[in-house]
């Protein structure tokens, strides 16, 4: 249960944030300060937007608009992820009244930094989401013909299976796995986009899958007919980068916002790699 | 054959159902959407999925009577062959998102377990947890990664949709979009188009909808000289947490699992809620609608909960309007397992368990039933004709439009948890009808002329360009789009009155000539927010004056369309002769006002003057006659008497006079 929001006595009449910008890829990051009135009921997102549309920092200068990435504002599209006061969270859900609460002063907003940053607190989340092709997270089924309905499943299963389908590939448990290292590729001279493109992938593809991707992993390894290819998403895990790469420190699933128990999914995918590679033993 | 190529504008549903399908069908597809598509709208869909089922069959459901359902909560504005295939196709959908891996809620015996939602005595709903939407959603994103991984589809995510490409026949040949982080603009040339890009709830500043939803990309489509129909049908939905930043959705489904709607009998009561015994509490839409109690459909809860709080003076708090959504009573293990997700949402934004203190709620903006006019090929049977090229065709020919930014599925009101399904439908039924237009087609996407697709990017290059350089503007794009919602929502939301509207009107003339006068804060050309922005608040313009157009000509209600200065009385008289009597004048002026109103709005966008042309086609009623809507009306019983004994006469007459020939 959550305590209820505090509602401060004297409210302050301005909220002082401090946010780490960069104009682009390889630039030189920088903090500028912005004043923004105070209102009942703001969360972080409401303050970007006062931000954007005063486009004046704390000393009167015309400055551009703090760039950001958001969508539902509710906590389930995984847009709107950043680092507040030091803590990787949803800038929706962040609501200003608790973090004034913890620390009067000032309200910090950074960038994830395990992803490159785009501009400000704009990251490119490419990798995320290029690890769910990796290990195959899907149904492989025949097709999108009508052929009845799926397997009955029992209500144990689908309460296995419904909190780790709720992963909104946010990257919360990305930023704070000390497994996780950023991965900034610049083009080199000549190269085409497709090439580029191509590197790219290949190095996402030798580093840590993450947290996400594992458990991702093992929820289709356990759908009736996901685990058809249950094999090759052992095989991605049992590679370089796979689910031996994660070094147990349990940060993910601290800090996941959904409650997602990735340590469990993690564990699992350890035990799944592990006699699958002792099978292959066997059978070579 | 030639590989043939389609661009899908938007990754919700509707755009990743037909990608799938396409690909399934062996198209290559160019899916553009303006953020990664696993974070698309259709993810705040929370309470479900309707299909007629086992169960609802063996108490007398069909999906004939689903069909009836979703055209009598839509007040007969919908189009019924659309709504008959897709109602007979609910079941086939469900089963399909269950073997892609949906985590349908269970029955002990491992069925899928379901629910009841508005405007229906069926429990047709199926559902995982209170996050359905994200569900489905996430099933369809992991097959399009599918097909991603085998090279059929390519993604181009953070990419914002500027307009189609069209040749000099006014077939659409590709569209021209922007590279939100690079600023680039392109090209995408393409056999046939679809937009998926949901509905516009910006246009009234808050709403439940996403920050993307702001209905510029059907806007491009419009002002293109596609048609833009039922314009000033939006859904407002009775439930949502006030917010300062967004009104967040609290599900229909937390009625369908037996929530309560009340205020205090005395107005701003202090004592807390639970202390609150039952004889002083106002159930008011159980006492007011008996049969549907709290599950009437969307638009009668919304004008109930408003008039509760507008003119009865009932709100909760005095300084705010709110009435309870009370789960309370509810055992707190049974509230996790059906609705965690939206519990959830609303103890982290107002810090409250709902499961133990009823929510404070009012109705938000939430859904367009209004959207790009689309075409269909009926069938001998009633329903449509599948692979038809002309299927969900708007009057762009080769432009397609599905899910909540077409119009024909939901009429004057959508029921709840069947906007999943029309999305789902229209995606997937929309796949054949494209294969087959395209083989139809002379000239390819490689045979696009490149003049034609370097103007359309010049166009739009210019347009960019002297939106960053103007630094004579005076205004800023977002006080102007904070004015603009004020305006709509103060004007069109749950009563509509003619006199607002015209003053709304010439306001909204002024606000988009300043629109176009905006300067930007950001002149750059990396990820410059500042100018998208910009440029989709000038876009809502078109859709914004064509909602207000269209709500001042209809004169009457319907649906979520509501005028009280045209609203029809309900019966006085107790004395049955005088109350019979009363009861044919009624179903007179009904019949009267439906020869008039029964008719989709259609806007056309005029260029040179900046405003809407409207016009009225006719609906087609064939399969189920329309009827009087008299969810809780007095006289109900005496109007349904009159209304029978005459549609009984006309389908005898009918019948006479082809038994005759």
């Amino acid at each position: 249960m959550i305590a209820p929001i505090p509602t401060k006595k004297n409210p302050p009449s301005e909220i002082r944030v401090r946010v780490l910008r960069q104009n682009g890829p390889g630039e030189e990051p920088y903090w500028e300060l912005f004043d923004v009135g105070y209102e009942r009921e703001m969360n972080v997102i409401s303050v970007l937007q006062k931000i954007a549309a005063k486009g004046k920092n704390v000393d009167g200068k015309k400055v551009a608009p703090v760039a950001w990435d958001c969508g539902c504002l509710e906590e389930v599209c995984g847009s709107c992820t950043m680092v507040i006061n030091g803590q990787v969270r949803q800038s929706c859900s962040a609501l200003v009244d608790r973090l004034l609460a913890d620390e009067p002063d000032e309200i910090v907003l950074e960038p994830m930094s395990k992803f490159p940053v785009i501009r400000d607190l704009m990251v490119d989340r490419q990798r995320l989401f290029r690890a769910l092709q990796r290990v195959k997270a899907w149904v492989p089924v025949d097709s999108y013909y009508n052929l009845g309905p799926g397997e009955r499943q029992s209500t144990k299963e689908q309460e296995r299976a419904y909190p780790l389908s709720q992963c909104m590939s946010c990257g919360c448990c990305l930023e704070a796995c000390p497994q996780y290292n950023k991965i900034e590729l610049t083009r080199n001279e000549g190269e085409t986009d497709e090439q580029f493109e191509a590197r790219k992938l290949a190095a996402f593809d030798e580093a840590f899958v993450g947290a996400h991707a594992i458990s991702q992993a093992m929820l289709f390894n356990h759908n009736p007919t996901g685990k058809a290819i249950a094999g090759e998403r052992l095989d991605a895990l049992m590679g370089p980068g796979g689910v031996s790469a994660c070094g147990n420190a349990q940060n993910c699933v601290a800090v996941c916002p959904k409650e997602i128990p990735l340590t469990t999914s993690i564990a699992r995918a350890g035990r799944a790699t592990t006699f699958a590679a002792i099978k292959k033993w066997f059978e070579t | 054959m030639a590989q043939q190529r389609v661009v899908v504008v938007g990754g919700g549903l509707a755009g990743l159902a037909a990608t799938m399908k396409l690909a399934e069908l062996g198209a290559q597809v160019d899916l553009i959407s303006l953020t990664p598509v696993k974070r698309s709208h259709s993810v705040c869909a929370q309470g479900g999925i309707n299909s007629c089922n086992d169960q609802t069959r063996q108490l007398g459901d069909n999906e004939w009577k689903h069909f009836d359902d979703t055209v009598y909560g839509g007040d007969f504005l919908n189009h019924q062959p659309p709504v008959k295939e897709m109602a007979f196709w609910a079941p086939k959908v469900i089963d399909l998102m269950d073997r892609l891996g949906v985590p349908f809620n269970r029955t002990g015996e491992g069925f899928i377990d379901r629910r009841r939602f508005g405007g229906t005595l069926y429990k047709r709903t199926a559902f995982a947890g209170a996050t359905t939407g994200q569900q489905l959603l996430y099933a369809l994103d992991e097959q399009v990664r599918r097909r991603e991984a085998e090279g059929l589809v390519r993604k181009f995510e953070f990419w914002d949709f500027l307009g189609p490409i069209q040749d000099e026949t006014g077939r659409c040949r590709g569209v021209v979009a922007q590279d939100m982080v690079s600023m680039k603009i392109e090209a995408f040339p393409a056999d046939a188009v679809i937009v998926a890009t949901g509905g516009c709830g910006l246009l009234f500043g808050k709403s439940t909808m996403s920050v993307f939803c702001t209905g510029s990309a059907a806007s491009r489509c419009f002002q293109a000289g596609a048609r833009y129909a039922n314009c000033e049908f939006i859904q407002v939905h009775p439930t949502a947490i006030p917010g300062a930043d967004k009104l967040r959705l609290m599900s229909e489904s937390a009625r369908g699992e037996g929530g309560r709607v009340w205020v205090p009998r005395t107005p701003h009561d202090s004592r807390a809620p639970k202390d609150i015994p039952a004889g002083d509490r106002f159930y008011f839409l159980e006492e007011r609608y008996p049969k549907y109690g709290n599950l009437v459909p969307r638009d009668i809860a919304t004008r109930e909960i408003f008039d509760i709080c507008v003119n009865e003076g009932l709100s909760v708090d005095s300084d705010r309007m709110c009435v309870y959504l009370d789960l309370t009573h509810i055992p707190k293990a049974e509230l996790d397992r059906k609705l965690g997700g939206i519990l959830e949402i609303y103890e982290k934004f107002q810090g409250v368990d709902p499961r133990f203190e009823p929510m404070k709620i009012f109705p938000a903006v939430h859904y367009s039933m209004a959207g790009l006019w689309a075409d269909y090929a009926k069938s001998g049977d009633g329903g449509l004709l599948p692979g038809s090229p002309r299927n969900q065709m708007t009057s762009i020919e080769g432009l397609y439009a599905i899910g909540e930014c077409d119009y024909h599925y939901h009429g004057a009101n959508r029921l709840g948890a069947n906007s999943l399904l029309s999305c789902i439908f229209s995606g997937l039924f929309v796949g054949p009808s494209i294969i087959n237009y395209i083989a139809n087609q002379q000239g390819g996407y490689a045979e696009v002329p490149s003049s034609l697709t370097e103007a359309a990017v010049k166009t739009q290059q210019e347009r960019h360009d002297k939106l960053l350089k103007t630094s004579t503007g005076d205004e800023n794009p977002y006080l102007i789009h904070q004015e603009m919602g004020d305006l709509m929502t103060r004007a069109a939301t749950v009563v509509r009155r003619n006199k607002q509207l015209e003053e709304a009107i010439g306001h909204i003339d002024e606000l988009h000539e300043r629109a176009m006068r905006v300067s930007l804060s950001d002149g750059g050309h990396w990820t410059n927010q500042n100018v998208i922005f910009a440029k989709s608040v000038q876009d809502m313009f078109p859709l914004a004056k064509s909602l207000l157009h269209g709500a001042l000509l209809r004169d009457e209600c319907r649906g979520a369309h509501y005028k009280p200065d045209f609203e029809k009385p309900s019966l006085t008289s107790e004395e049955p002769v005088e109350r019979r009597r009363q009861a044919e004048v009624w179903c007179d002026e009904f019949e009267a006002n439906n020869r008039k109103f029964l008719k989709s709005t259609i806007a056309t966008w005029d260029t040179n003057s900046n405003q809407p042309q409207m016009s009225y086609e006719d609906v087609d009623t064939s399969l189920i006659p329309p009827r009087p809507r008299l969810y809780g009306l007095v006289g109900a019983e005496a109007i349904e008497e009159v209304w029978n004994e005459r549609a009984k006469a006309k389908a005898d007459s009918q019948q006479t006079a082809t038994s005759t020939h």
